[in-house]
């Protein structure tokens, strides 16, 4: 067992988070008599209960807090028992504030997550429970608080823990005891209820000093990232660092995860001087039998389980600054002790936090969270995060303000580099795609004949193709000739060209490629099945919205001409019908506009 | 061997101390001779072994430091080889300014905060090391451990930077400033058991003894000097006490102890009900006077 616990506290004053946390520190003896009496003359001034003292002004520390009596902040409580001492991060319950949970989350154990018996789990638990989660937490305290305003009523325990955990089985926690709780009269947070004789298990206090929150990071591989190279004089060279995970015994080979050279450990410098071995989240020096080009922010690792080495990755981001994350913008990234510059390429998802459910988004806002790709100008060692706290994790920095605007966790490498062994790898559409570094898209241009259509699909597969886009055009005259020259113009047959040209996109895509289909494809029915063949958010569907007066009068292929004489018997607006469609991705006004202005509304659209 | 609680607490330490010194172009280490300001030069020189510490060392003096914490600076830095460095507000001693006649807030306000900013000006330092911690006071508990600092070294509490992990944002603007705080996540009780089990040099002043107290206004106030006079009615008495937080002497408390070595003194802390800070008289100013004095620059 450890004896210091890192605790994150979530939940809103309403649920009687600060009279929980005051309760805590006030029975352990960690508020002192002298911060009693001034929170006692606070309370008059600032306070919401009357003649009681408001333990929330305890933790509202800040001025503005006071006043407004709303907590901003992360604050940070230590107290402590003679079992264990403890750091207990409390942490706002606003929705707006969700980076201060995740930045008390980022350092914490356990959660302490507060529910109001009387609301049950409430959409805000489940926020708090599913950040909690991304941020690798895996022990969680489930507080219902305000038994005594329920009548200590076990049928009411009992269903919130189901709701719980009908919601919270998928998030990765291992260790969850509900507690039922009265913060307000101190039933069960120190000393056992006798209103509850139902409940066999621990206090809050007694859970917080006996859960077992195994620490696993001696037992991964080992990593330490270089945060300085220690040169006193020529004799000595010694690469300081935490270690991150794992353990190091003099004689191990160890690995520049960038370089890939190798060598071996001679000495290794704690606190007190020479050592033979040191482990996870001991503060070392350490020295290597070869002169290696090592600098600050190269990771040093166990050669036999290697961090992925990239210049691309998917991660998790949690956006904290007010202006929204904009794809293509640089950033600097700190991985590590490396500092590198680094872009958001796209933003798969968004994540709605409290139904976990994917949504498409073009950017970022504050407190949002997102599955994104992110490309850094060099490459960078990292272990994703679900495997390594220490090594997946990285922050962004914007470039003129210096604000910390996003937090990462690394999903995975995108761009996996030469010292990657392939075998095993699966080549799947992802790892097509990955290797074009590209995502692969369905532009669908629709419209009547005439419409221009195929001069601007044409035009932005030039575009692309000079951005180093890996494309392919599909139009009438390449399938119509081959692939498709047993069909005609009837409905039938319309119908089952636009399958066949679904058919070889959707190919195409998962061969990695964006594809630029143009037909006409007049019916909505054809256009939404080939949307339903291919994946979320891949097929686009862009209206060239020219008039029919204007096809008429540009009428390139002479068809209108051959239609007034009786010579085509099924055009498309003319004797054939075009359903125009309801919500395109993008609808392109061709009428006093070049095709070259309708190209940039299309690639501005492709750059999100 | 140290507890592992501490070993964790000292890990961190150095961790910060390294990363003040390979992040920022010029830090310096806040010396006080205080107890907390001891334990992080004993860190330092962990931290950066077998190489000597590697930033030089930085006392604000203030004219009304104890003598025996004078002294006691004095004698580390030649036993250690501390390249130190001491400043004392010009203007200040030019107007007069004492904590006497100008009062404990105009006082400290001109021979604490300015002076400090003065300094870091002059020697051009861009990151401020000090030993504060966050179970000091409500508004040190919302501090980050690399606390930005504007130009005009002004804290902004409304617009911290989060702090994730151990991924510190050390970069600054030109004109900005850090200060950093390698105790923040250390109590009262982790810095006197690190000291113990350390063997860490301390002031006297902490350590009980009989001395020469006023008592005025509830306090026991350690004449250092004549400078302060005496208030009708006031005499001095010899009493048992010594000092839980150092401070100009007039603004310092002391309370009556007869703690005379290092685990009299934890026993003492553990059966106490006050806390660290009651002995300061400059906090008691104003309500939420430590953020604002944090905002101006106070460290």
């Amino acid at each position: 067992m450890r004896d210091l616990l890192r605790v994150l506290t979530c939940g809103s004053v309403d649920d009687g988070k600060s009279t929980l946390i005051g309760r805590l520190l006030y029975e352990t003896r960690a508020i002192m008599d002298d911060t009693f009496a001034s929170l006692s003359q606070d309370s008059r001034r600032h306070g919401t209960t009357g003649e009681d003292v408001d333990l929330a002004l305890l933790v509202d520390g800040l001025e503005a807090e006071r006043q407004q009596g709303i907590t901003i902040d992360v604050a940070y409580r230590y107290f402590g028992t003679a079992a264990r001492s403890f750091i207990l991060a409390d942490t706002p319950g606003h929705e707006q504030y969700t980076r201060n949970m995740a930045t008390g989350a980022s350092n914490s154990d356990l959660a302490v997550i507060l529910v109001d018996a009387r609301k049950g789990v409430l959409s805000q638990t489940r926020r708090h429970a599913s950040i909690c989660s991304r941020l690798g937490i895996r022990h969680v305290l489930l507080a219902i608080n305000k038994m005594d305003l329920v009548g200590f009523d076990e049928a009411v325990f009992a269903g919130i823990v189901q709701d719980w955990e009908r919601f919270a089985a998928g998030l990765g926690f291992v260790a969850v005891q509900a507690v039922p709780v009265s913060a307000r009269f101190g039933d069960n947070v120190t000393a056992r209820s006798a209103q509850t004789p139902w409940y066999q298990g621990p206090t809050v206090l007694e859970h917080l000093e006996t859960a077992q929150v195994d620490d696993d990071a001696i037992a991964r591989p080992f990593r330490l990232a270089v945060q300085w190279v220690n040169r006193p004089d020529q004799h000595f060279r010694g690469y300081a660092g935490s270690i991150a995970s794992g353990t190091l015994r003099l004689g191990d080979a160890v690995l520049v995860a960038a370089s890939g050279r190798q060598s071996q450990v001679t000495r290794i410098l704690g606190p007190d001087g020479d050592r033979t071995s040191a482990s996870a989240g001991e503060a070392v020096t350490i020295c290597l039998a070869d002169e290696l080009d090592i600098a600050r922010g190269d990771l040093l690792a166990a050669p036999t389980a290697r961090p992925q080495v990239a210049d691309q990755f998917a991660a998790e981001v949690i956006w904290m600054d007010e202006a929204p994350l904009l794809p293509g913008r640089q950033y600097l990234a700190r991985i590590g002790h490396l500092w590198i510059s680094a872009s958001v390429t796209a933003i798969k998802y968004r994540l709605d936090v409290t139904t976990l459910a994917h949504q498409p988004a073009r950017q970022l806002a504050m407190n949002e969270i997102g599955l994104c790709n992110l490309a850094l100008v060099g490459r960078a060692a990292f272990d994703p995060y679900a495997e390594n706290r220490a090594t997946g994790g990285f922050i962004l920095v914007d470039r003129d303000s210096n604000r910390t605007v996003a937090a990462g966790m690394i999903a995975f490498g995108l761009w996996r580099a030469n010292n990657i062994s392939p075998e095993g790898l699966l080549v799947d559409k992802a790892a097509r795609a990955a290797l074009k570094r590209q995502t692969p898209k369905v532009l669908w241009f629709t419209g009547l004949s005439g419409s221009g259509k195929s001069t601007i699909a044409k035009l932005v597969e030039q575009a692309l193709h000079q951005q180093g886009q890996h494309t392919y055009l599909l139009d009438g005259d390449n399938l119509r000739h081959g692939l498709n020259r047993d069909l005609g113009f009837t409905d039938a047959d319309r119908v089952e060209n636009i399958r066949r040209v679904g058919e070889v996109a959707r190919l195409f895509a998962d061969a990695g490629l964006i594809v630029l289909c143009s037909f006409i494809s007049p019916f909505r029915a054809e256009r939404r099945m080939v949307r339903e063949m291919l994946a979320p958010g891949e097929f686009i569907e862009i209206f060239v919205d020219t008039p029919l007066e204007e096809c008429i009068r540009r009428d390139p292929k002479g068809l209108y001409a051959k239609a007034r004489r009786g010579e085509v018997p099924n055009l498309t607006g003319v004797s054939s019908p075009y359903e125009p469609p309801e919500q395109p991705e993008l609808r392109l006004v061709t009428t006093d506009r070049t095709p070259e202005a309708c190209v940039q509304d299309v690639m501005e659209y492709l750059a999100g | 061997m140290l507890l592992p609680q501490l070993q964790r607490l000292e890990a961190e330490a150095i961790t910060i101390l390294r990363e003040a010194w390979a992040a920022f172009r010029a830090p310096v280490l806040l010396y006080s001779a205080g107890k907390d300001s001891s334990v992080v030069l004993h860190l330092a020189r962990k931290a950066f072994a077998p190489g000597p510490m590697p930033f030089p060392c930085l006392h604000i003096a203030t004219g009304w430091d104890f003598r025996e914490v004078l002294e006691f600076r004095d004698r580390r830095a030649a036993e250690l080889g501390l390249n130190l460095l001491v400043h004392t507000n010009p203007d200040g001693l030019a107007r007069g300014i004492n904590p006497i006649d100008s009062g404990s807030q105009v006082h400290m306000n001109v021979m604490g905060t300015e002076a400090l900013k003065q300094a870091l000006d002059m020697h051009g330092f861009d990151a401020a090391i000090g030993g504060a911690r966050r179970d000091e006071e409500k508004a040190r508990a919302k501090e980050r451990i690399f606390s930005h600092r504007t130009a005009g070294h002004a804290w902004e509490p409304r617009h911290q930077r989060p702090e994730l992990w151990g991924l510190y944002n050390t970069r600054i603007g030109p004109g900005e400033s850090m200060r950093v705080f390698p105790l923040s996540n250390w109590t009262e009780f982790d810095v006197w058991d690190y000291i113990a089990a350390e063997n860490i040099p301390i002031v006297p002043l902490y350590l009980a003894a009989e001395r020469p107290v006023v008592r005025r206004g509830g306090m026991l106030i350690m004449r250092d000097d004549e400078r302060m006079p005496l208030e009708p009615g006031e005499q001095v008495e010899t009493r048992w006490v010594r000092f839980r937080t150092m401070g100009d002497w007039p603004l310092t408390a002391a309370h009556d102890s007869r703690a005379e070595t290092l685990g009299q003194i934890t026993h003492e802390l553990r059966e106490s009900r006050t806390s660290e800070r009651a002995g300061r008289l400059i906090d008691r100013d104003q309500e939420a006077s430590m953020e604002r004095k944090k905002r101006e620059g106070y460290f």
